[in-house]
C-alpha cells in the first residue's frame, strides 16, 4: 500500500507498512495543491500544481509519465471514472493574481505519447467557487458535482446540463455560523454530507428537486469540521477538526460514533484507502496518521514538527548531538540533523491539551542544556499579562536507562516576571550544579543543584542559591565566560560581571545609550573578549582584562552567536530589510566571512552545529565551517545551514548520478539494462561511482536496483540466489591472480580459504560500508584489503552479469 | 495516540517540622498511657535487670510499675511524708528512697517494711544512690551535707558538708565505687572521692542544678539548672564542653538513651528535647500536657516514661518494628502463593513473544470527569468534604485545570444555595493560603461576578460572604504591616552593611572608548 502525499513541489509517496518515504515524485515547479489516483489507472496518480501543469505519475516506481501544460494556476483536482479522460480543475477566473473568483473547469486530456502535452480543450462547468479543494466534490458514479460557496451549496447534474443552489441563512438562532467549511458525497447514494464553521454536519437528501430538498443535521465538532469522508462503501463518515478527534458516524445510524481521540495537531485533511482498508489524517504539526478502519492507529508519519512559532533557541542537545526546538504544543522535539528524521517529543508541560482555539495554553519559551547534556533546563509560560502570568522552571535529569530526560524539580513561578534568559556554566568535567535566570522583575537568580537535606527526599534537587539586583533594572540577557569565572549578566545599558563562586560584583562596564540585547564571551584564546550587541545599532567588545572598550562597531546586530569549538563568533545583523551573517574572530577587527543580504527578516534563532568529524580546511572563506555547522531559522521558518564548497561538489556529483539515471531509464529493465551495459562499457565510470558518497547502505548500485525493483518483474528467489552467494564469494580458482601475490600473502589467503563463513562475514562487511568512507579511509587499508576491495569491485556486478546473459 | 494526561497535582513542601531518621525514630512510640499518681512525680527510675521494672516515686508512695502493665505490681507506703528518689541497686534487688521527714529507707524489692533506715540527716533528703560496690549508699539532703552510709550494719561512713545550699541531685559512679558527684542550689557541682574528706573537684553551674547525669563512660558530666543544660568534661578537669540552652523554663530531669546516642532533657515548660550527643543539637522534641520533673527511658527505648507536676504518669511504648510485622504477613500469606506457585514457576524463555496486556489508566474521580468534560461534576467531585478537608491542593489544581480550560465560569455557574456555600466555605478556608492565592483569587471574582445578583437572597451565602470580606481585609492589613517590617528591615540592613565599593563605578564615561589612563586604576580585577 502506497500513501501519496503533496508536499511542496513534490509529490511523497510513503509505504503504510513501514512508514518509509519510498520515493519524492519531483517535477512540479510551485507548490502542488491536488493530488488523486488516476480513477482509470490505480497505479498512477495525477497531480496539479500551481504552476500550471498536472502530471501523471507512475508513482508505484516513482516515474512521471506525461505533463499536461494547462497554463493556468490550478487549485484543485477533481476525476470521476464516468468521466474518462477529462479531468476537472480548479482555476482562477481571471488571468490576474490577485483575482478572488475561481471556476471549476473541465480539462479534455488528449491521448498521444507524448511527454509533455498542451491540453487546450478547457469548458468551464461551474463559475464562482471556492479555491479549497476541499469544497468541491463529486456525487455518485460521477452523475453530479457539488461545490460550496460560503453560504450556498450548488449542484450541477452532468445529464441535465442544470445546476441546482440551495441557500443558508447567515446565521442561525443560536449564533453559530453556517458557513460551509467542506463537502464530500456519498458513493452509492444521493447524499451530500457538508460540514460548517460552527462543527454540524448535514446531509443533504433529495436535491434534484430546487424546492422539495431535505437536510439532517449532525452536531458533535464544537469549532469547524476541517474534513468529510465517506468510506468506499458509504458506511461510515469520517469528519475531523480542530479538536483532532477523528469522528466516524455510522451511516443512517449517525448516533453510533466511534472516536479517535488525541491524535495531535488539527486534522487538516482525511482520505480513506480504495479499498477502505486504512484511513490516514494529515494534521496541522506536519504529521501524518495512518489508521486501520477498526479505529486504531496504526502508523504515524512525522516530520520536522511545525509549531505556531518558535519561542526557544535553537539548541543542540549535546549526547545525541540532536536539534532541539519547540515541537508540538508544550513539546520540545528532539531532531536528528544527520538523519533527517525526527527522534522524539519530550513532553515539557504535561498536560492534556485542550485543542480550542483563541484558549491560552502553557507554551515553552525557554530551554537550556547544561555542557554534558545531564540537565536540561526549560521555562513555560502560560497568560503573558503581568498579574496573571503563570510561570514554571523545570529541571530534567538525563536518565541513563530511559535514554530521556526525567523531571527533577519543578519551581512554579521562580520569578514574578517573565524569564528574559536562561544558562548553564560551561563546565567540561564532573556535574553541572549552577543554573542563572535572568527575568523582568529586575533579578536574576542562581539555582543550585543541593542533596537532599532529609531523608524522605529521593534524590538531589535544585533550589535558589542566589539573587542578585542591579539598581532595580531589568537583566535582558546573562551569559557565562569559558572557564565558568565569570557570569556576564547584561542590566538595560549596563553589563555587570559577577564571580559565581562567592557572588561578588567584579565590574560593570557600559557603553550608552542603548540597552544590552545580547552578550557573548569570546572562547579559547580570545576568552578575554566579552561581546555585547546594543538596541542602539553597536557591537562592542569589551577587554576584562584591562575593563576596557577594545574596539565598537556599528551594527544592528539581531543574534550573537559564539562557536563553541573556535575562537569564531557569527553575528546576524539586520540592514534594510534583510539579515548580513558576519563571522570573525573577537581578537581580529576583520571578518573571516561575511554574506550580504542571506535572507529578508530578521534571524533570531541560529546554532553551531558540531561536526563529527572535522574537516581540513579546503579554502579561506570557508575555514569557519571545519569545526561546526551554522543552522539558522528565518522568519518563514526556513532551517538553512552553510556547506563548504568540498561538500556542494559531492552534493551535486551524488544527484547527478541520480539525474543520468532518470534520462535513461523508462521502465525498470531499461534502467537495469542500460545501466549495465554502461557499466560495463565504462569500468571506470564505475570506480568514480563507488567513491562517492551514497546515503544507502549497499553501496552496489546493481544489489540497490535488485532490492528497489517490483518483485513481479524478477526471475524466482531460488534462481538469483545461488549467484548471488557465489557473487560474494572469492572463487579458489583464480591462479593467475593469486600467483602475482607475494608468497606472505598467499599464506593469509589460504588461512582465509580455511574458515569459509568467517571470510564471508569479513568480505561483505566493505561492501556494506559506504563506499564515500571507505574512499576517505583508503590510506588507512592494509595492502591485503586494499586487494580484497578490488577484488570486490570486479566481482560485484559478475552474478549480474550471469543473469543477464 | 496519546493517553489522556491526568491533572498534575502539584506537591507542596511540607512547612513547618521536618522529617528526619530522627523524629522518625522518635515518633515511632504508641499513644502515652496516662496514670494518675497521688501526687506530683518527683522520680522515675527504671530497674537495670529483667524484667526492668520501674520505680515512680510520687508524694508519699513509691509504685513499682512492670514494663507492660498499668496497674503498680508493688506500691511501698511507709513513708511519714513526701518520699524523693526511689531508686535500684544495679542488682534489682533492693531500693533506696529518701523522705520529706529526713529518714533515708531501704527497701527489699519483695518485701514491703524497710530493711534499714538510715537516721542522721536533719533536712529532708532528696537525693539517694547506690554506689557501684552495692554496700553503700549515698544521699544528700536540705540541710547541705551529703553522707555515705553502709548498708549491712546502717552507720554513717563519712559526711561531707561543702556545698552552701540544698543538694538536690547526685550520682555516684558506676566504675568506681568511691566516686560521686553531687549538685546543689548554691550553683556548684563537687565531685567526691570517698577515700578522701573533701571534693576533689568543684564546677560552677552557674544555677540551682536540679539534675545530674554521668556519661557510660563516666568521662563527661551533663548537669541541668535553671534554663542551661551544662556538659563537662571530667577528664580535662571539669571544663565546660558545650552549654545547651533549648528551654524556656528551669530544666528539671536528663536521661540517656540506651546507646548513648541521645540526651533527653524534661523541663518545666512541658518539652522533653532530644539531642545528638556529637553536635548537641536538638534533633527531636515531645511535648506534655504539663510541668515536667521526671523522665527515664527503658532499656533498648523501649518506652518513655515521664512524670509530671499534675501528677500524671505519662508511659509511652515503643510500635512493634516494621520486620516484625513483615515476617507476620509473610507467614499468613503463604498457603495462597503455594496455590499460585505454578504459575511462577514459568520463566519467559529467551526467544518467546511475550504478549502485555493493555495497560489500562487508572484515573481519578475527577479526571475522569474531566476527560469528559464534565467540568461542573468534575469541580463537584473536587469539593467533595473528604478532599477538601484534607487535600485542599487537589482541589486547587482541578480549579487551575478548569481555569486553564477557560471553563471554570461554566463550572462555578448554575449552583444552589448548598453548593454555593460548599464552595465559599471552602474558600474561606484556603484563599489566603499563599500557594493557593493566585488561584482562588480568580475563582472568588468569578463567583462575585455571577451571584452578585442573588446577594441578599440568602442568609448563609450573605454570611459567608461577609466573612470572606473580613477575612480579605485582615490579609491585607497583615501584608501591610509585613511590607512594613520588611522595610524597616531594609534600611537596618542597609545602614549596618559596609558599603562595597566597586572599582568601576557604575555608569561612566571611563568606560567607554579606551582611555588609557582608565586602566591603571583598577589592576585588581586582573585577579578574576
Amino acid at each position: 500500500m502506497f500513501l501519496l502525499c503533496a508536499s511542496g513541489e513534490s509529490v511523497k509517496v510513503f509505504s503504510t507498512a513501514t512508514e518509509e518515504c519510498l520515493h519524492a515524485l519531483q517535477g512540479h515547479t510551485d507548490l502542488i495543491t491536488g493530488v488523486l489516483l488516476r480513477p482509470s489507472n490505480h497505479l498512477q496518480a495525477y497531480s496539479c500544481s500551481l504552476d500550471g501543469t498536472v502530471r501523471l505519475w507512475d508513482f508505484t516506481d516513482g516515474i512521471l509519465i506525461r505533463t499536461y501544460s494547462i497554463g493556468y494556476p490550478i487549485y484543485g483536482i477533481y476525476a470521476s471514472a464516468k468521466h474518462e479522460g477529462v479531468i476537472f480543475i480548479i482555476t482562477p477566473m481571471h488571468t490576474d493574481t490577485n483575482s478572488e473568483l475561481f471556476q471549476l473547469v473541465a480539462v479534455h486530456l488528449p491521448q498521444c505519447g507524448e511527454q509533455l502535452v498542451e491540453a487546450k480543450e478547457l469548458s468551464a462547468v461551474l463559475s464562482n467557487i471556492s479555491s479549497n479543494p476541499a469544497a468541491s466534490a463529486f456525487g455518485r458514479e460521477g452523475q453530479y458535482i457539488v461545490s460550496a460557496k460560503p453560504l450556498q451549496l450548488e449542484v450541477y447534474f452532468f445529464k441535465k446540463h442544470k445546476s441546482y443552489s440551495f441557500f443558508l441563512k447567515k446565521d442561525n438562532q443560536k449564533g453559530g455560523k453556517n458557513t460551509f467549511t467542506c463537502i464530500t458525497c456519498h458513493p452509492t447514494e444521493d447524499c451530500i454530507a457538508s460540514g460548517h464553521e460552527d462543527g454540524k454536519i448535514r446531509l443533504w437528501r433529495n436535491f434534484n428537486h430546487r424546492k422539495e430538498y431535505t437536510y439532517s443535521t449532525l452536531h458533535w465538532h464544537h469549532s469547524a469540521v476541517s474534513s468529510l469522508r465517506f468510506t468506499p462503501e458509504g458506511t461510515n463518515l469520517l469528519s475531523g477538526g480542530v479538536e483532532s478527534v477523528l469522528v466516524q458516524w455510522r451511516y443512517n445510524q449517525e448516533s453510533q460514533r466511534d472516536f479517535l481521540p488525541r491524535l495531535g495537531g488539527a486534522i487538516t485533511h482525511i482520505s480513506v484507502s480504495p479499498d477502505g482498508a486504512l484511513f490516514c489524517t494529515s494534521h496541522s504539526d506536519n504529521k501524518i496518521t495512518i489508521i486501520q478502519s477498526c479505529v486504531k492507529v496504526s502508523a504515524v508519519i512525522q516530520g520536522l514538527v511545525k509549531g505556531d512559532r518558535i519561542r526557544t533557541d535553537l539548541m543542540i542537545e549535546p549526547r545525541s548531538k540532536a536539534l532541539v526546538l519547540n515541537g508540538k504544543p508544550g513539546h520540545l522535539q528532539f531532531y536528528s540533523l544527520q538523519r533527517d528524521k525526527l527522534l522524539y517529543n519530550l513532553d515539557i508541560v504535561q498536560q492534556e491539551y485542550i485543542h480550542e482555539s483563541g484558549l491560552e495554553q502553557f507554551e515553552v519559551v525557554m530551554a537550556a542544556f547544561d555542557a554534558s547534556g545531564s540537565w536540561l533546563a526549560t521555562v513555560e509560560e502560560r497568560k503573558q499579562k503581568a498579574p496573571e502570568l503563570e510561570l514554571n522552571l523545570k529541571l530534567w535529569a538525563f536518565d541513563d536507562q530511559k535514554q530521556s530526560f526525567v523531571l527533577n524539580t519543578t519551581i512554579s513561578a521562580p520569578h514574578e516576571g517573565r524569564i528574559t534568559a536562561l544558562c548553564f556554566p560551561h563546565v567540561s568535567d564532573g556535574q553541572t550544579t549552577m543554573l542563572v535566570s535572568t527575568s523582568r522583575d529586575g533579578h536574576f537568580k542562581a539555582w543550585q543543584l543541593a542533596a537532599p537535606a532529609h531523608t524522605e527526599d529521593e534524590g538531589p534537587s535544585w533550589s535558589c542559591d542566589f539573587l542578585g539586583a542591579y539598581h532595580s533594572l531589568v537583566p535582558e540577557c546573562c551569559c557565562f565566560s569559558a572557564d565558568s569565572s565569570l557570569l556576564a549578566v547584561g542590566f538595560q545599558e549596563v553589563v555587570t560581571v559577577w564571580t559565581p563562586a562567592s557572588w561578588e560584583l567584579l565590574t560593570t562596564l557600559s557603553q550608552p545609550p542603548g540597552a544590552v540585547r545580547d552578550l557573548c564571551f569570546g572562547r579559547l584564546s580570545c576568552s578575554k573578549y566579552l561581546l555585547g550587541a546594543t538596541t542602539s545599532r553597536l557591537l562592542c567588545c569589551w577587554n576584562l582584562l584591562t575593563c576596557s572598550l577594545e574596539w565598537v562597531t556599528s551594527m544592528d546586530v539581531s543574534l550573537l552567536l559564539a562557536d563553541p569549538l573556535s575562537e569564531n563568533m557569527a553575528a546576524f545583523c539586520f540592514e534594510a530589510g534583510s539579515t548580513d551573517l558576519f563571522v570573525f574572530k573577537p581578537g581580529e577587527p576583520r571578518p573571516l566571512f561575511s554574506h550580504k543580504a542571506l535572507c529578508s527578516g530578521r534571524v533570531t534563532h541560529a546554532v553551531f552545529v558540531p561536526r563529527e568529524v572535522m574537516l581540513e580546511s579546503c579554502d579561506e572563506a570557508s575555514q569557519w565551517l571545519n569545526c561546526s555547522h551554522l543552522y539558522f531559522l528565518t522568519q518563514s521558518m526556513d532551517l538553512l545551514t552553510f556547506i563548504t564548497k568540498a561538500e556542494e561538489d559531492k552534493l551535486t556529483a551524488s544527484s547527478k548520478q541520480l539525474v543520468v539515471s532518470d534520462d535513461v531509464a523508462m521502465t525498470p529493465f531499461h534502467l537495469l539494462l542500460g545501466k549495465h551495459r554502461d557499466q560495463l562499457e565504462n569500468p571506470q565510470a564505475e570506480s568514480r561511482l563507488s567513491v562517492e558518497p551514497i546515503r544507502q547502505p549497499s553501496s552496489s548500485a546493481g544489489i540497490n536496483e535488485l532490492l528497489q525493483m517490483p518483485a513481479h518483474v524478477l526471475p524466482s528467489a531460488s534462481f538469483l540466489c545461488s549467484m548471488f552467494v557465489q557473487s560474494l564469494l572469492i572463487s579458489v580458482n583464480k591462479p593467475s591472480e593469486q600467483n602475482k601475490e607475494k608468497e606472505e600473502e598467499m599464506e593469509s589467503e589460504k588461512e582465509e580459504e580455511d574458515s569459509d563463513g568467517e571470510m564471508e562475514s569479513r568480505i561483505s562487511r566493505p561492501e556494506h560500508m559506504p563506499s564515500g568512507e571507505s574512499g576517505c579511509a583508503a590510506p588507512a587499508l592494509t595492502k591485503e584489503e586494499v586487494r580484497e576491495l578490488r577484488r570486490l569491485k570486479k566481482l560485484d556486478h559478475s552474478w549480474m552479469k550471469g543473469l543477464l546473459d | 495516540m496519546a493517553s489522556y494526561k491526568p491533572t498534575n497535582i502539584p506537591v507542596y513542601p511540607k512547612l513547618g517540622e521536618k522529617v528526619t531518621e530522627e523524629t522518625l525514630y522518635w515518633k515511632n512510640y504508641k499513644t502515652p498511657i496516662q496514670i494518675k499518681e497521688f501526687g506530683a512525680v518527683s522520680n522515675i527510675h527504671f530497674s537495670p535487670v529483667t524484667p526492668y521494672n520501674f520505680a515512680v516515686t510520687a508524694f508519699t508512695r513509691i509504685h513499682l510499675y512492670g514494663l507492660l502493665s498499668q496497674e503498680p505490681v508493688k506500691t511501698f507506703t511507709r513513708f511519714k511524708d513526701t518520699a524523693y528518689c526511689g531508686r535500684f541497686r544495679s542488682d534489682g534487688q533492693l531500693l533506696v528512697a529518701g523522705c520529706e521527714d529526713s529518714v533515708v529507707r531501704l527497701f527489699d524489692v519483695s518485701g514491703k517494711v524497710a530493711l534499714r533506715m538510715f537516721k542522721g540527716h536533719t533536712k529532708a533528703v532528696h537525693v539517694t544512690d547506690f554506689t557501684s560496690d552495692r554496700y553503700q549508699i549515698l544521699t544528700g539532703s536540705d540541710d547541705y551535707t551529703c553522707c555515705l552510709w553502709d548498708i549491712p550494719n546502717s552507720a554513717q561512713l563519712n559526711t561531707y558538708q561543702e556545698h552552701t545550699d540544698y543538694i538536690r541531685c547526685g550520682v555516684t559512679s558506676q566504675l568506681n565505687r568511691d566516686l560521686f558527684v553531687t549538685g546543689s542550689y548554691d550553683h556548684s557541682l563537687k565531685v567526691f572521692d570517698a577515700r578522701v574528706d573533701k571534693s576533689v573537684m568543684t564546677i560552677n553551674h552557674g544555677h540551682p542544678v536540679e539534675s545530674l547525669l554521668l556519661y557510660p563512660s563516666e568521662g563527661l558530666l551533663v548537669s541541668a539548672g535553671g534554663r542551661y543544660v551544662r556538659v563537662w568534661d571530667l577528664l580535662k578537669g571539669g571544663q565546660p564542653l558545650v552549654s545547651l540552652k533549648n528551654h524556656h523554663k528551669t530544666v528539671t530531669c536528663l536521661a540517656l538513651s540506651s546507646n548513648g546516642q541521645r540526651l533527653l532533657s524534661g523541663s518545666l515548660d512541658r518539652h522533653v528535647k532530644v539531642y545528638n550527643t556529637t553536635s548537641y543539637k536538638v534533633v527531636h522534641n515531645f511535648d506534655y500536657p504539663a510541668a515536667i520533673l521526671s523522665l527515664a527511658l527503658a532499656p533498648e527505648d523501649e518506652s518513655i516514661v515521664v512524670g509530671m507536676t499534675n501528677s500524671i504518669l505519662s508511659i509511652k511504648h515503643r510500635k512493634p518494628s516494621e520486620e516484625a510485622k513483615e515476617t507476620a504477613g509473610h507467614q499468613r500469606r503463604r498457603p495462597s502463593y503455594r496455590v499460585y506457585a505454578h504459575r511462577k514457576s514459568y520463566v519467559p524463555k529467551q526467544d518467546d513473544y511475550l504478549v502485555s496486556k493493555p495497560v489500562r489508566q487508572h484515573l481519578a474521580k475527577y479526571d475522569k470527569q474531566l476527560k469528559k468534560f464534565n467540568v461542573s461534576k468534575a469541580l463537584d467531585t473536587a469539593l467533595e468534604t473528604w478532599i477538601r478537608g484534607r487535600k485542599p491542593e487537589i482541589t486547587v489544581a482541578v480549579i487551575r485545570e478548569l481555569d486553564r480550560r477557560g471553563t471554570l465560569k461554566n463550572a462555578l455557574a448554575g449552583r444552589d444555595e448548598q453548593e454555593l456555600s460548599r464552595l465559599l466555605s471552602f474558600l474561606i478556608a484556603n484563599l489566603v493560603d499563599a500557594r493557593f492565592a493566585p488561584v482562588l483569587i480568580t475563582a472568588a471574582e468569578m463567583i462575585l461576578d455571577i451571584y452578585q445578583s442573588i446577594i441578599g437572597q440568602s442568609p448563609v451565602v450573605d454570611k459567608q460572604l461577609l466573612h470572606l470580606q473580613s477575612l480579605l481585609e485582615r490579609e491585607l492589613d497583615y501584608q501591610k504591616d509585613l511590607l512594613e517590617v520588611l522595610g524597616m528591615l531594609d534600611t537596618m540592613f542597609a545602614s549596618s552593611l559596609p558599603k562595597i565599593e566597586l572599582p568601576c563605578s557604575g555608569i561612566s564615561t571611563s568606560n567607554g572608548l579606551p582611555q588609557g589612563q582608565s586602566t591603571a586604576s583598577r589592576p585588581q580585577i586582573l585577579a578574576a
